[in-house]
């Protein structure tokens, strides 16, 4: 037993440290500012953000990339309510995440105190769990079950509030205590009953699909899914939370389905008769109307949280349990059995021949998004990471970017966060220094969150920027085409832009400009030269260029729009 | 629509109602009644929800993904035993009262209050019967109901 009183403050700071954490994102204010003073002497090292939702797409793109719990610091009121949107992003996509917010003091609550804001309340539905400390003997305790619960399960934000008075309130550390929650226990093991039933429904399957999500990526089940595809030759489709979940360029790999995925990945779910669906969660983006979605095919559905089993589609065989166990258990009752797959790979690769992804970038034409991606690729690490904003860029990404392991590629994709991209690529450079980020932007979201670049200069955090310039918000104005007539209200950025190499020699980053084809390659390898600082390149791109293919919200996955002349289908 | 009985165990914590209410709005639940109160046991309390069958597979899953939610029971509906409290104050004058009364009791309704213009009456009972008595005093002008939430429980192990 310690007889040294801490604050609570020093306590904040001392469960961090016992829990191991090395690196935390934040912003200091009055009602946080007790922590802070701690945090001074520790050998966490704090990245100071210039807006709290920067710092906590921060901890989001430290936790991606690496698996683990990601850590924001914020001061009460409009801390707190800048770090709503992180929250529900990393909700949304399943990222472990913990924010500690400062509190107005415990005799100030309700009483709309200065920076007050009832932070417990407004992100109760933007957080897995939250917590409001009334006394700081718990502080220890409460932290290190808000990390068991963002970690555990469905990874997820756990959020603690912490008023002034209990942050400077002097008690004893105790000893935290093995977490045991009553009302929390994650289902890790699936029911050998429903694994026995699911194999069995594999091997009476002509045309089956591996279906499969963030949810391989959070269990690090890569290797398991590896195996169980090509040892019993079952194709592949990553949907976007689970690109890099298994290797592109691989035979069995079809890549993305849904509304801008490959003709052949989601024609194939259509023409499948078994759907074998691990760790995802039928979103409408992978299954447009879910009326029509596979509807030849029988469903598995393998998931660590039982509610999204049955939410959108009645599964024949629900399997609860954590990705890397059930993979491992089908591997296991599928052992022996010989899948007669091989004229369905056969019909998929001729339809992937049939229906590639494609474009045209012209010699002296204006630059194309995917010509320019796949140059960058050819001169880019094999691990390097590539995290993106949202919109018609990330859509490219995820098209023509070969990801071959996980955590390589960061994106918002339920939530679908502007201004992600840059500070989530802070986030995974603090947790990869020597690594190679790469943070593929639009211009439309770059602005959103662009102050995060004196960050980066400031940390010495080495990002690479590509701000992909159409002087517009693409997939907006690409709607307005497509649904609204070509009428251009409110997507057009381009009667102010900013000068983005100036914005980035101003912020001490190194600014680079790429205009046409020839300039593509020197100017990537000169930013892929410069390690001691961040740098952009703003790259001009075509503002008419169009996202396919493409099925229409609410629509069916039979009809999949090719390209443009393919509109008319409409 | 085909009604189900829900009966959640949960911690006795602040926040725990509005932390089961904001899901269910949260997610567009329909819920037609909710009650809570104490249980025999320290620092747990039983809410009880009755929702829709469409609706109750997730209502169920969604609440289960609450940490402060301990444990979710469908009440079988064959072995159910159901109960709400009523409060009802109604308009009487000398002509009325006598027959007012005498409905009302005659429905199972106690009363528990009578003023030379108004009577209140108190009923526990299933929510059909409650009901009932409401239909019954209408047309002498309820002045205030209220009415406590259902609760139920398992008449089988």
């Amino acid at each position: 037993m310690s007889e040294e009183k801490l604050s609570g403050a020093e306590l904040v700071v001392r469960s961090l440290e016992y829990m191991n954490i090395s690196t935390i994102f934040g912003l200091p204010g009055g009602a946080i500012l007790p922590a802070y003073d701690p945090l001074y002497d520790s050998p966490i090292r704090h990245i100071l953000a210039r807006h709290e939702q920067g710092s906590g797409h921060m901890a989001e793109g430290y936790a991606q990339a690496t698996g683990e719990l990601g850590v924001v610091i914020a001061t009460s009121g409009p801390g707190a309510t800048n770090l709503i949107t992180p929250l529900t992003n990393a909700l949304m996509d399943s990222t472990p995440l913990l924010a500690i917010t400062g509190q107005v003091a415990s005799e100030a609550i309700g009483n709309d105190a200065f920076q007050e804001a009832y932070t417990v309340g407004l992100t109760m539905a933007a957080t897995k769990h939250n917590y409001l400390i009334t006394n700081a003997e718990e502080i220890p305790q409460i932290l290190l079950e808000a990390r068991h619960i963002a970690t555990t399960g469905r990874p997820g934000p756990v959020l603690v509030d912490i008023p002034k008075d209990i942050l400077n309130q002097k008690v004893e550390w105790i000893e935290p205590k093995l977490v045991d929650l009553p009302g929390y226990k994650p289902t890790l093991e699936p029911n050998p009953k429903m694994i026995n039933q699911a194999a069995d429904l594999i091997k009476k399957s002509e045309k089956p699909i591996l279906y499969v999500g963030g949810g391989i990526i959070h269990s690090k089940a890569n290797e398991e899914l590896f195996e169980l595809a090509t040892k019993f030759q079952i194709p592949v489709v990553t949907t976007l939370m689970g690109r890099g979940a298994f290797p592109d360029g691989n035979e069995l790999c079809f890549e993305m389905p849904g509304m801008h995925g490959n003709y052949t990945a989601t024609t194939s779910i259509q023409k499948s008769d078994l759907l074998i669906a691990i760790g995802v969660r039928f979103d409408d983006r992978v299954t447009a109307n879910p009326k029509f979605f596979a509807q030849n095919a029988k469903v598995i559905h393998a998931d660590i949280d039982p509610a999204e089993i049955g939410k959108i589609r009645e599964p024949e065989v629900p399997i609860v349990g954590d990705a890397k166990s059930v993979i491992t258990g089908l591997i296991e009752r599928l052992e022996g059995s010989d899948l007669k797959t091989t004229d369905w790979i056969n019909e998929l690769n001729q339809m992937k021949k049939d229906y590639p992804l494609s474009y045209i970038q012209e010699e002296k034409g204006p630059l194309k998004v995917p010509f320019v991606l796949e140059e960058l690729q050819k001169l880019s690490d094999e691990d390097a990471i590539v995290v993106s904003g949202v919109g018609q860029h990330q859509m490219w990404i995820s098209q023509h970017w070969n990801f071959t392991q996980p955590n390589t590629w960061l994106n918002s994709g339920g939530l679908g966060t502007m201004g992600y991209s840059l500070p989530a690529a802070i986030g995974a450079q603090a947790a990869y220094p020597d690594r190679q980020i790469l943070a593929l932007d639009g211009d439309g979201c770059f602005q959103m969150t662009c102050q995060e670049l004196i960050t980066a200069s400031t940390e010495n955090i080495p990002i690479k920027i590509v701000v992909f310039n159409n002087g517009n918000h693409g997939m907006v104005r690409q709607w307005q085409k497509i649904f609204y007539k070509n009428r251009f209200s409110a997507s057009e950025l381009t009667h102010h832009t900013p000068d983005y190499v100036a914005l980035a020699e101003s912020m001490g980053a190194t600014g680079l400009r790429m205009i046409e084809k020839s300039d593509v390659k020197k100017v990537f390898e000169k930013m892929l030269e410069i390690n001691d600082k961040p740098v952009l390149v703003e790259c001009i791109v075509d503002p008419e260029d169009m996202v396919f293919p493409m099925v229409p919200a609410g629509g069916s996955n039979d009809v999949v729009i090719l390209n443009e002349d393919d509109l008319k289908k409409l | 629509m085909s009604e189900r009985i829900l009966s959640v165990l949960v911690e006795d914590k602040p926040g725990v109602l509005a932390r089961v209410a904001s899901t269910i709005s949260r997610r567009g639940f329909n819920i037609n009644s909710l009650a809570v109160g104490p249980t025999n046991i320290q620092g747990r309390s039983k809410m009880t929800i009755v929702t829709e069958l469409e609706s109750v597979e997730q209502v169920k899953k969604q609440l289960n993904k609450l940490i402060n939610v301990i444990k979710i029971v469908e009440l079988d509906p064959e072995n159910t035993i159901e109960s709400e409290v009523l409060l009802l104050k109604v308009s009487i004058n000398k002509d009325t009262q006598t027959s007012v009364i005498e409905k009302a009791s005659l429905s199972g309704a106690k009363s528990v209050d009578v003023g030379s213009d108004y009577a209140v009456f108190e009923m526990t009972g299933a929510s059909k019967d409650l009901d009932k008595l409401e239909n019954l005093l209408k047309p002498f002008g309820i002045i205030e109901m209220i009415r406590g939430g259902r609760i139920a429980i398992q008449t089988k192990l």
